[in-house]
Parts: structure tokens; C-alpha cells; sequence
């Protein structure tokens, strides 16, 4: 196993040696000093590979492949938790849309906080008494199996789907505008680190590398902040008087615009943002990575501190590019950002750091497109080879083995469709394909979930027609909305004029759990509503739920 | 529903955590909610307003540190209810699976 990951690394490390000189000799002459960042780069993916060989020695089980066996701190688990939130489209799609529009970030930012304490509040605690490896377990826990756990694993499939192709988009126009390689490079090298992470060393390669690089983001943006706080004194009102004279729209940076003020759009956003993290399956799966409802109380506490922490600089880091950024005629092309609106954030690095530190902010910024996209393959795996293959197909008698064996199989497919989907998709706003991802989590997973632990006449029916009604109006508002029709598809008008849809959806599902449910008197419906009460002493208790396998 | 489950779900003291602690969350997901929504109805409905300067002279809009101070409310949330949870209410829950 360890040598099959050294060759591994080596031909990588090779491949990109290679590239990089390929580079050099090309056009882009100028970029030859960012040795440093793929020096950076490269101790980064030496180091999660070696810690991949360590976690592929104690991946024995399907218990230790989907959640390290269950023996994460709640402090580990809240840096992991925080690291798959502050993602590489957050960063840089966060400050990229406060670089381009001011407030309008903010606005973002807090939605992006504020479902933290919903979770711990009414899931966190109930998800880990309840569940064993996937979200599906819970929503199906007491339903019929087939049914319920073939939609949950649709649902997350199709949530891991628009949320990988987000990853991969940024991670191309990072490379390119890094080491000044072809687009699709990237997005094939991040894609065969992640099937190497995930296949060799489980969740517990997926969470040690999401906690080195949340610890490296976290420090990389707030040494940038420092560093770009420094060029105005540490004086905050320059800086932000700097900002309002500097920015073509002056004033205007410090209003919410019509992102966010069209009433329909934002509270479509707002409950996106607030409920979608409920309903991501890559988040989810992390508390049952931890033995105990105490540690995943914890979890969420100190996930919620950094992920507060992070907003703040990545807002601030916005603002400073306006001026630092925006004045400067070597990062503009014909007057607008070079290499689009998300990389705001690395032309500051440079600004205020010179080439050492855009290397490591660019660096980190990659490794964190990887640490993302490496969970959100597991959970993709995961309802594969769980949901779908050893409880929907084989009812619960697979064998360890050949669940693994799926599961592996599973991660190398996604792998190969996230590079796919990840060329196809070169032009998107990445902040956008996250707010698409968050609004189906929103009104497919979360719906059938949160009604799956706290009302008790919920019933098959009701919850496979509720969750399938919130998939399609999701997908159909998308589709016939302006980020599909006119964006991708090229027509005039938008069929559906908003392109924020969670109000429709999340009213779709919650309504068509509601009345399929209560007029639902089948002979399944009575197992279903009999089966709540045992449900309910284990979600309060966690009584005979999972504990920690210890190694 | 097995024999455990049955004497649980029939212990009053279970019955007492269960709305104790679900009354609390609920509380605090109402705070957080009504919290939120304010905010949201802030930016959508006074957009102005939300660019105002925080002091006068100043250019750091009202709606942006308003924003941060949301955000520090939502963690200072979470540790209320972890630090109670995890002391009070734990107690109370290892004291029905005694019984």
C-alpha cells in the first residue's frame, strides 16, 4: 500500500515538475518565480500523502472508511467541520464578490454562519444517536428502506455533484493563473490526488487532511489581512475610506444591491443558506465521526467560532483589495480583475506579500480545493456503497468487504465525473454553483431529514413524494431560472426570473411530506408512525447508538 | 420497541429531559431565527439605512458591523447551549439510563 502512494506521489510530483517547466518555456515567462508556490504546494501533497499511507494502516473496516472508526475530538472535528466549510469557492468567491460589490458579501456571510446553531441545536445530537455512517440512515431509520434511502442518496449524489464541479472550476482558474497551465491540469491533478486520499485512506486521511489545511487557511488569511492592514497603518477607517474612493461604484459598496433586495431572492437565499448546511452530506457525515452527542455538541461549537472567524477576514479581505488590488494597473486586464472576479484574494497575497507569500496563499488556496473535494467524494461513496449498493440492493447483507470494495469503486467514478463535469463547467461563478448545491441540500436532504426525526406521522410516501416534488422544483427552477436558461443555454428571458429558488423548493417538499403523509392510511404508514417512539428514545438518549472503535 | 426502550419512554425523569432540553433548543432557535430574519429584513428593506456610517464621518457602514456582531451572536449562541447540554442536560440523560 505504502509504495503504491510513494509511486504515486512521485509520478505526481514529476507530472507537475514537468508541467511547471512546460510553462516556463511558454509564453508566461514571468510566472518562473512561483517555484515557490509549487515548492509549497508540493510539501503539502508529500505530507497528506504520507499521512494517507498512516490512515491507510488502520482502514480495516467499513466503520474506520466512513467515519475513522468513530475516535475524532470534538475540537478535531470542529476544524474539519469548519475546513469542509471554508471552502476554496468561499474564500475566494466571498471576497471576490465583496472585491466586486461591497456589502453584498456580508449579506452572504452571515446566512453562511447562521445555519450552525440551527444544526447543533435540533440535529447535531439527534445525527449522531440516530446514525451509523450516512444522513440517509437517519431519514430512513424507521421508513421503508428501499424507497427513502434510494431518494436521500439522489439527493446527496446530486448535492456532491454541483458542489464538486464549484471545487473544480476554482481549482482551474487557480492553477492558471498560479503556474500559467492549461486549465484542464488542474482539475485532472486535483481529481487524482483526492481518488488517492479517499480510496487509500478513508475518513481519516479525508479529516487529518481537512484539519491541516484548515489550520493553514486559517492562518494564511489572517497573516493576509495583517500584512494588507500594515499598508494602511493598521488604520481601519483609511482603509475603509480607501476602499469607498477606489471603487468605481463609491458609495454604493456600502448598500446590499439587487442580489439581495429583491425580497424573493433573499429570503430564497436566506433559507438556502441557513438550512442547506442541514442537508449537506459531506458536513453530516463528519458527526459520526465522533463517539459521542457531548463531542459532537462540541463539534459544532468550535466549527461555528472559526467558520465566524474566517467570514470576517475573507470580508476584510475584499476590502482591501479594492485598493490594493483594484488601483494596481499589473493585476488588471483591459480594466477588470486579471484571471475573473474570484481572484481577488491571490493578486492581494502578492500585493501585500510579494511572490513568497502569493506562493503559500495560492498553495493553500489549492490544497483546500483538494481537502473539500476529498470529503465530498467520501460522502458521494458513501451513498453509494451504503445507501444505495448495501441497503438498497444487497437489503443489508453485504459484506464488509465487498462494501468497501464499492465504496472504493464508487470514489474512482466520482473522481472521473468531477473532472468531466469540472472542463465542462470553465466559465461559471463559483459562488453561485455553491448557493445551487446549498439550495437542493436545502430543499431535498434537509426536509425529509428534519421531519424523519421530529414528526411523527410522517410515512414513506409522504416523504419519498415530499423529497422527490422538493428534487424536481429544485432542478426545474434551476434549469428554466437565468443561471441555466440564458447563462448556459443562451436564451433571451428567463423562463423562472430568480435565480435563488429555495422558497419554492423547501415549499414544495415541506407541503408534499405534510399531505402525502396525513392522507397516507396504508398498512406501511402504521409500521412508520409505530416506529417513531423507539426512534424517539434513541434520539434523545442515544441509547444503542454507534460508539467509538477503539484501535 | 424492546423492554428498555418501554421503561424509558414510561420514566417521568425521561419525559422531563426530553421538554427541558427540547424547550431550550427551541428557544434559542427562535432567538436565532427572529435574529437572523431582522437582519436579512434590514438589508432588503433599507438598504440605505444599512449603508449608513456607523459614527458620523465615518465610512464603515452600520449593516457590516451589524453583520460581524450577528455572526459573533451565533457563536456565543452555540456555547450557551453546549456548555448547558453538556453539563445539566447530560447528567439528567445518565440519570434515566440508570433507572
Amino acid at each position: 500500500m505504502k509504495r503504491i502512494i510513494l509511486s504515486a506521489a512521485l509520478t505526481l510530483a514529476a507530472g507537475v515538475a514537468f508541467a511547471a517547466g512546460d510553462a516556463i518555456e511558454g509564453d508566461v515567462v514571468k510566472q518562473a518565480t512561483n517555484w515557490t508556490a509549487i515548492g509549497m504546494f508540493l510539501l503539502f501533497v508529500v505530507a497528506t500523502l504520507f499521512l494517507t499511507g498512516w490512515a491507510a494502516r488502520r482502514t480495516k473496516s467499513t466503520s474506520d472508511f466512513y467515519t475513522a472508526g468513530g475516535g475524532i475530538t470534538g475540537f478535531q472535528n470542529g476544524l474539519a467541520i469548519a475546513g469542509d466549510y471554508m471552502s476554496a469557492a468561499a474564500f475566494l468567491g466571498v471576497s471576490g464578490m465583496v472585491f466586486a460589490k461591497g456589502v453584498d458579501g456580508v449579506v452572504y456571510t452571515v446566512g453562511f454562519t447562521m445555519g450552525w446553531p440551527f444544526i447543533l441545536f435540533l440535529i447535531a445530537e439527534r445525527l449522531r444517536n440516530l446514525g451509523k455512517y450516512t444522513f440517509s440512515d437517519i431519514s430512513s431509520f424507521r421508513l421503508e428502506q428501499t424507497k427513502i434511502r434510494t431518494l436521500s442518496a439522489f439527493g446527496a449524489l446530486t448535492v456532491v455533484v454541483f458542489y464538486l464541479i464549484a471545487q473544480m472550476v476554482g481549482a482551474g482558474k487557480l492553477i492558471q493563473l498560479l503556474f500559467g497551465l492549461d486549465y484542464a491540469y488542474a482539475v485532472l491533478l486535483v481529481g487524482v490526488l483526492m481518488m488517492l486520499y479517499v480510496t487509500f485512506g478513508g475518513m481519516l486521511a479525508t479529516t487529518w487532511v481537512q484539519i491541516v489545511k484548515a489550520v493553514l487557511l486559517l492562518s494564511g488569511a489572517t497573516i493576509l489581512v495583517l500584512l494588507g492592514l500594515a499598508q494602511f497603518g493598521f488604520d481601519l477607517e483609511a482603509m475603509m475610506a480607501a476602499a469607498v474612493d477606489n471603487h468605481a461604484k463609491h458609495d454604493i459598496i456600502k448598500m446590499p444591491t439587487s442580489l439581495v433586495t429583491d425580497p424573493i431572492s433573499g429570503i430564497s437565499l436566506a433559507l438556502a443558506l441557513m438550512f442547506g448546511p442541514a442537508g449537506l452530506p459531506h458536513i453530516l457525515m463528519r458527526f459520526f465521526t465522533v463517539p459521542d452527542a457531548k463531542e459532537a455538541r462540541k463539534s459544532v461549537f468550535y466549527a461555528t467560532g472559526f467558520i465566524a472567524y474566517f467570514f470576517v477576514l475573507t470580508v476584510t479581505i475584499g476590502f482591501l483589495a479594492v485598493t490594493l488590488v483594484g488601483t494596481r494597473p499589473e493585476f488588471l486586464t483591459d480594466g477588470a480583475i486579471t484571471g475573473g472576479g474570484n481572484m481577488a484574494a491571490i493578486h492581494l497575497a502578492k500585493a501585500v506579500g510579494g511572490n513568497v507569500f502569493l506562493g503559500f496563499i495560492s498553495a493553500v488556496a489549492f490544497a483546500t480545493i483538494l481537502a473539500v473535494v476529498s470529503g465530498l467524494a467520501l460522502s458521494g461513496a458513501s451513498a453509494v456503497a451504503h445507501d444505495l449498493y448495501a441497503n438498497v440492493i444487497k437489503k443489508g447483507a453485504a459484506s464488509d468487504k465487498a462494501e468497501m470494495k464499492v465504496s472504493r469503486i464508487a470514489t474512482l467514478v466520482l473522481g472521473v465525473v468531477a473532472i468531466v463535469l469540472g472542463l465542462a463547467f470553465e466559465n461559471q461563478n463559483i459562488a453561485f454553483m455553491v448557493g445551487l448545491a446549498f439550495g437542493l441540500a436545502a430543499s431535498v436532504n434537509f426536509p425529509v431529514l428534519f421531519m424523519s426525526i421530529f414528526w411523527r406521522k410522517m410515512t414513506t410516501r409522504g416523504a419519498f413524494i415530499g423529497g422527490l416534488m422538493g428534487l424536481v422544483t429544485a432542478v426545474a427552477l434551476v434549469v428554466l431560472g437565468p443561471t441555466v436558461w440564458v447563462a448556459v443555454l443562451g436564451f433571451e428571458t428567463p423562463i423562472f426570473p430568480y435565480s435563488q429558488y429555495a422558497l419554492f423548493s423547501m415549499a414544495a417538499a415541506f407541503g408534499g411530506i405534510w399531505f402525502f403523509s396525513i392522507t397516507d392510511n396504508s398498512a406501511r404508514a402504521r409500521i412508520d408512525r409505530a416506529g417513531f417512539d423507539a426512534q424517539f428514545v434513541r434520539s434523545e438518549t442515544g441509547l444503542g447508538a454507534a460508539g467509538a472503535v477503539a484501535h | 420497541m424492546d423492554a428498555i426502550q418501554e421503561k424509558i419512554l414510561a420514566n417521568p425523569k425521561f419525559h422531563e429531559l426530553v421538554a427541558k432540553r427540547n424547550r431550550f433548543a427551541r428557544t434559542l432557535t427562535l432567538i436565532i431565527l427572529v435574529v437572523y430574519a431582522a437582519f436579512i429584513a434590514f438589508a432588503i428593506f433599507a438598504p440605505k439605512m444599512f449603508g449608513a456610517p456607523v459614527l458620523s464621518g465615518s465610512d464603515w457602514a452600520i449593516g457590516l458591523l451589524l453583520g460581524w456582531l450577528v455572526q459573533a451572536f451565533a457563536f456565543v449562541m452555540t456555547g450557551i447551549y453546549t456548555r448547558r447540554a453538556n453539563g445539566e442536560f447530560d447528567a439528567l440523560s445518565r440519570d434515566v439510563l440508570r433507572n
